[in-house]
């Protein structure tokens, strides 16, 4: 099927006639603004037009005839001929975009490139202090509720403490465990070869107890419980519900950030402690059957080879974590504006942000521990 | 077929919508006619929003038929449907805008994705839409989230209307307005109608935009329409509902106003 012409151009010896008609509709509007762009600039020369067989009009065919007519130079004139029951769409466009849209400001892409690191380098700034301020919030909520413990949430605690510790323990020991297993089985692989297998409990124990349990640990916390909170906190955030907290003056950082670090701090040492018993079993587990070691050797080598300050470095990293972990997720969940592509932004951040933190206070506990001989 | 020169913009039949045991709409009849604005009131938790829902397709329906320009959704094809729901707009009650869009974005994106235009001329249909409901283009550019409730609206009425409908559906569109914006919002609802000749489908508990916007009024009690027709017959109607609704204090100090 042929589709319909809706503009014509004829060429007159008194002048250039624009004839329309058919349906000038948003379906058609695609290709009414290709023959719209297309008309003959004539602007100088006499221009009628004959719009009386224009079946159908929108105001995308009202805005096409609008702006033809604009670039004939005749804005002042009306289109001849428009059907009556058009009239007031087209007399409303007629009034629009006469102030014409403003462009956008160029930025010249060396001094955009400045701009960028200049802006992320305050951004920088400004998180820093961010950060303290929270620090300092926390500490000043905290020594509130240890001058007055009646004023500690209880019951939100024992919630989070609920949602953050218990209900985390079947994921934490499956992947625990397979890293345990893991670790446990390249172990064995490679001291095979120089006869040293049985020193796969001394590489277990070691590196579980002080380093991968709390790491792992760590790392699944920030993401599961730490990305919840910042999620949780931010969509408070865009709905005012922080705004309604503060106006019944009470402290949202009391309210809603001190449960939700504090039941961290309680659950992450909790935590550590059964992912790197089940990490040792699974590695136990892996000795049994891949390497043949019977578990009752498998535990009297390990109580050798480890001792008790191995598990308190692991064990005494594991709230500093959980404090690095909740806080992070909190500054950044109340930092949300109002879009949903920044609460996603904040969610992303926050357990980047989290998962470094955890590292880096890693490594500076491991040149601490060393240090003091431990 | 999608026939756009129906009398009937909208034929519900037999209607029944429920949630568990609950049934929120109950054999439900009502007709409304092509180029009215059509007013539906009905108490808080009785079932408008249920029914606007159930019309647009968003919850399920248990019986019944819905049929929209001749449109009935369980057995049109495909196409058709495209076609229908390009040609009805939506303002929802909180404005419903894509919060990481800027204004102009969210009013082009209809058009983005149904019609093959080019930037320039979307970008200038988006800004006469933008002025049709009284704002300056100077506000495309701003974000949803820095706009205030009456700009919302009109933002979100603007993208209702970008595709030029032939019917929108506006949920509670006046409430959260202060009643000069409310009043302002009633006559561009009004001016719109005229211009663009289009159905309009409101809920609004607005006494006053009843009064001075709508054609036709339904009330909805108990999951069914309890009383249907003009201001006047609201007013005669004799449904408990219906007369503690007009007949109440605000009814009738704004009967002795209208009559005034």
């Amino acid at each position: 099927m042929k589709p319909e012409a809706l503009i014509e151009f004829k060429q007159g010896a008194d002048g250039l006639e624009i004839v329309g008609s058919g349906a000038w509709t948003a379906a058609n509007a695609g290709r009414l603004d290709a023959l719209v762009e297309a008309a003959p600039r004539r602007e100088e020369r006499h221009v009628k037009f004959d719009m009386a067989r224009v079946r159908e009009f929108d105001t995308y065919g009202a805005w096409l005839l609008e702006r033809l007519l604009r670039s004939c130079g005749k804005d002042l004139v009306s289109p001849q001929g428009l059907p009556d029951r058009f009239r007031a769409l087209f007399d409303k466009v007629h009034e629009t975009n006469r102030r014409g849209v403003s462009p956008g400001i160029r930025r010249n892409w060396l001094l955009g490139g400045v701009e960028k690191i200049g802006r992320s380098t305050e951004g920088a700034a400004e998180d820093a202090v961010r950060y303290v301020a929270a620090i300092g919030a926390f500490a000043t909520a905290l020594g509130e509720i240890l001058l007055n413990p009646r004023r500690l949430r209880f019951t939100s605690l024992v919630y989070q403490l609920d949602r953050v510790g218990l209900r985390s323990v079947p994921i934490i020991v499956l992947i625990t465990l397979l890293i345990g297993a893991i670790i446990a089985q390249q172990g064995i692989f490679h001291f095979r070869r120089f006869g040293a297998g049985d020193y796969v409990v001394d590489l277990i124990g070691i590196l579980v107890l002080r380093e991968i349990g709390v790491l792992i640990v760590s790392i699944m916390v920030a993401g599961r419980s730490g990305s919840s909170y910042t999620a949780e906190l931010g969509s408070m955030k865009m709905r005012e519900e922080i705004d309604a907290l503060r106006t019944m003056g009470r402290n949202p950082i009391e309210v809603l950030v001190l449960p939700r670090v504090a039941a961290l701090v309680l659950a992450l040492p909790l935590l550590t402690f059964i992912g790197s018993m089940a990490a040792l079993y699974g590695g136990a587990l892996v000795a049994w059957f891949y390497g043949g070691m019977d578990p009752g050797i498998f535990a009297s080598r390990l109580s050798e080879a480890v001792s008790i300050s191995d598990f308190e470095v692991g064990m005494i990293k594991s709230p500093f974590m959980a404090l690095v972990i909740g806080i992070v997720a909190c500054v950044e969940g109340l930092k949300v504006k109002g879009s949903a592509e920044s609460l996603g932004a904040q969610t992303t951040t926050s357990v980047v942000k989290s998962i470094f933190s955890v590292i880096v206070m890693d490594g500076l506990f491991a040149m601490f521990f060393s240090a003091i001989g431990m | 077929m999608l026939d756009l020169n129906t009398s009937l913009a909208i034929r519900l039949n037999d209607l029944v919508v429920g949630f568990g045991d609950k049934i929120v709409i109950d054999h439900l009849a009502l007709d409304v006619v092509a180029g009215e604005i059509f007013g539906l009131v009905g108490a808080s938790g009785g079932g408008k929003s249920v029914l606007l829902r159930a019309i647009l397709g968003l919850v399920p329906k248990r019986q019944g038929r819905i049929e929209i320009f001749g449109v009935d959704r369980d057995s049109a094809n495909p196409h058709d449907l495209q076609e229908l729901e390009r040609r009805w707009g939506v303002l929802y009650q909180q404005g419903a805008l894509f919060s990481s869009l800027s204004v102009f974005q969210n009013i082009e994106f209809p058009m983005r994705e149904y019609l093959d235009l080019s930037p320039r001329t979307m970008r200038e249909v988006a800004t006469a839409k933008l002025e049709m409901v009284g704002l300056a283009p100077e506000d495309g550019d701003k974000l949803p989230a820095t706009l205030s409730g009456g700009m919302t609206k009109r933002v979100a009425l603007a993208r209702a209307l970008a595709l030029d409908p032939q019917i929108v559906f506006l949920d509670e569109p006046t409430s959260g307005l202060d009643p000069i914006a409310a009043g302002e919002f009633d006559a561009l609802i009004r001016t719109l109608h005229q211009t663009l000749k289009i159905t309009v489908f409101m809920i609004t508990h607005d006494l006053e935009s009843l009064r001075t916007v709508c054609d036709r009024i339904a009330a909805l009690a108990d999951g069914k329409i309890a009383a249907i027709g003009s201001m006047g017959a609201m007013f005669e109607s004799e449904h408990p509902w219906v007369r503690s609704y007009f007949r109440g204090d605000r009814g009738r100090s704004l009967l002795r106003r209208a009559a005034s």
